[in-house]
């Protein structure tokens, strides 16, 4: 039977919208990294405080918080896995399951949301309210590129800070990771304990890990410029952007996380 | 070859011909048609036009933030608008004033001022700072430094604006309907000082600037601009001096006079 006339066209809609946006941010993501590369030398006095700027804003300025969380990230893994793996006799297997997933799906993945959540909402209405209040057309005409000035530093500071901050969740949930277990009077020495960790890592990892956060900040910063800046905005459409912008990043970051998986299952 | 050739007169700083400007914010909607229009160096413009009649698209346009939706516009001789990098340096030559100054928020008033220095000068923020201290001094604005955008008045932000759009030292200057919501102290400070910079300023070298200043209500500019013309109903009529103003019967010209 075939669809009712009026889902058939809602289902279109959609769909149209869904690969005008991929058009959109394709187009935008190649004009942001032929910024990148065509302006490096250019205003550096200007732009290299506002990358420092981004950097601290997108990742010092999250550290408590990442603290907070990688313990709580210790505790949830080792404090779930300690009791089943004491069980079935596979304690040995304890670095091995927080390398599986730490290192390679939680940490990056909860680093990204929540720099997403933290810095990449703000990014949104910060850019949205300056579009819609004229400050893109002030820029233009002042001879300033918007896209050099506003997003390059926004792209870089939240893609080293991205990285940074799932570097610091991982240490932290490893080493909370082993204090829970020591807690729970799990018969694992540090030295075991770290050996299984090291033993469960390869080189591919560390280059995965450094490519999929810098990946997933990229996909947060690209995504909140473009939902603020890309497109005229007034002031009343600026929540419904950062809304759109969050659904966005998060699909995004599914997508490519499950490439990865992909990666990792090929290599 | 005659001395003609040897020595061309240079390109008026605007020149447009048949051309069409469209809305900044929908650019499907044209909101004035067919202008024909040249501003030659050193002339003080005033563009009349009531609320709406696309006085500050017109200006969008004129400042190269929009292409013209159609005909054809060049700036010195070069086709508007430059977003190119290698002529970036001739489109700097303009300098735009926004109705609302569309200063940026997040930056203080210095920083403001100081952007442009610090973005084509390749200057620290310091050494841009110092750079506009003058400019600072001259517009009165050394109380505000400090602060951001939202926290102070409009007459002040307004000026902020102009202290940004001349950082540059540019020499055509377009002013956005520039006494809109001042109070009559800032707006005799803004028409003095447009005078000044038409006969020319210490901070701009003593070089007259070229200006296009818009307006809704004309009574204030009689003496001041050389040149009027109005924009109504999509069309942009050039009007001559003031007393073709004055001659004028038509009743947009009388409104414009009495509002």
């Amino acid at each position: 039977m075939p669809l009712p006339r009026g889902v058939a066209n809602n289902v279109g809609r959609k769909l149209f919208r869904f690969v005008l946006t991929i058009q959109g941010l394709g187009a935008f993501a190649l004009i942001t990294l032929g910024v990148i590369l065509r302006k490096f030398g250019t205003a550096k006095s200007l732009i290299r405080p506002l990358i420092r700027h981004e950097i601290s804003r997108a990742g010092l300025r999250l550290l408590p918080m990442f603290i907070f969380v990688s313990a709580a990230l210790g505790l949830l893994v080792i404090g779930q896995s300690v009791s089943w793996l004491t069980r079935v006799g596979a304690i040995n297997y304890l670095g091995t399951i927080m390398v599986l997933v730490v290192v390679r799906e939680l940490g990056p993945l909860l680093t990204a949301l929540l720099v997403l959540a933290r810095v990449g909402t703000a990014n949104v209405i910060e850019l949205g309210t300056a579009r819609a209040l004229g400050e893109v057309e002030a820029l233009e005409a002042l001879g300033i590129d918007p896209v050099h000035y506003l997003v390059v530093p926004r792209v870089i500071g939240m893609s080293i800070g991205a990285f940074a901050l799932t570097v610091y969740l991982i240490l932290g949930a490893l080493l909370s990771g082993y204090l829970w277990a020591f807690l729970q009077d799990v018969p694992l020495r540090p030295a075991d304990y770290f050996a299984q960790l090291a033993g469960a890592l390869s080189g591919l990892d560390f280059a995965l890990l450094a490519l999929k956060t810098l990946a997933f900040g990229f996909i947060i910063s690209l995504v909140t410029c473009y939902h603020g800046l890309a497109q005229p905005l007034r002031l009343e459409e600026v929540s419904f952007a950062t809304v759109r912008a969050v659904a966005q990043s998060v699909i995004a970051f599914v997508l490519l996380d499950a490439i990865f998986i992909l990666i990792y299952l090929l290599v | 070859m005659d001395r003609a050739d040897q020595n061309p007169e240079p390109a008026p700083p605007i020149e447009m011909h048949d051309v069409s400007a469209s809305s900044l914010r929908d650019q499907n909607i044209i909101v004035v048609e067919g202008v024909q229009w040249t501003v030659q160096k050193g002339d003080y413009w005033l563009v009349a036009g009531l609320q709406g009649a696309g006085k500050s698209d017109f200006l969008m346009m004129t400042a190269g933030l929009v292409p013209p939706a159609a005909g054809s516009y060049r700036f010195f001789g070069e086709p508007m608008p430059i977003f190119d990098e290698h002529r970036l340096k001739k489109r700097l030559a303009l300098g735009l004033v926004f109705e609302t100054g569309q200063l940026f928020n997040h930056l203080t008033v210095l920083e403001n001022i100081a952007l442009p220095f610090s973005y084509h000068e390749k200057m620290t923020n310091a050494q841009a700072q110092k750079a506009v201290a003058p400019l600072i001094e001259e517009l009165e604005l050394g109380p505000w430094t400090d602060s951001t955008p939202g926290a102070i008045g409009r007459n002040w932000q307004k000026r902020v604006g102009l202290a940004r759009a001349l950082a540059l030292k540019p020499k055509i200057l377009l002013v956005d309907n520039p006494l809109s919501g001042v109070d009559p102290r800032h707006a005799s400070r803004w028409l003095g000082f447009l005078d000044r910079l038409s006969k020319g300023h210490s901070w701009l070298n003593g070089e007259p600037v070229t200006l296009v200043v818009t307006a809704a209500d004309l009574r204030p500019w009689k003496g001041r601009a050389r040149q009027y013309a109005v924009l109504r109903e999509k069309r942009f009529t050039v009007m001559g001096d003031w007393s073709q103003i004055g001659a004028a019967s038509d009743e947009l010209t009388h409104e414009l006079l009495e509002s």
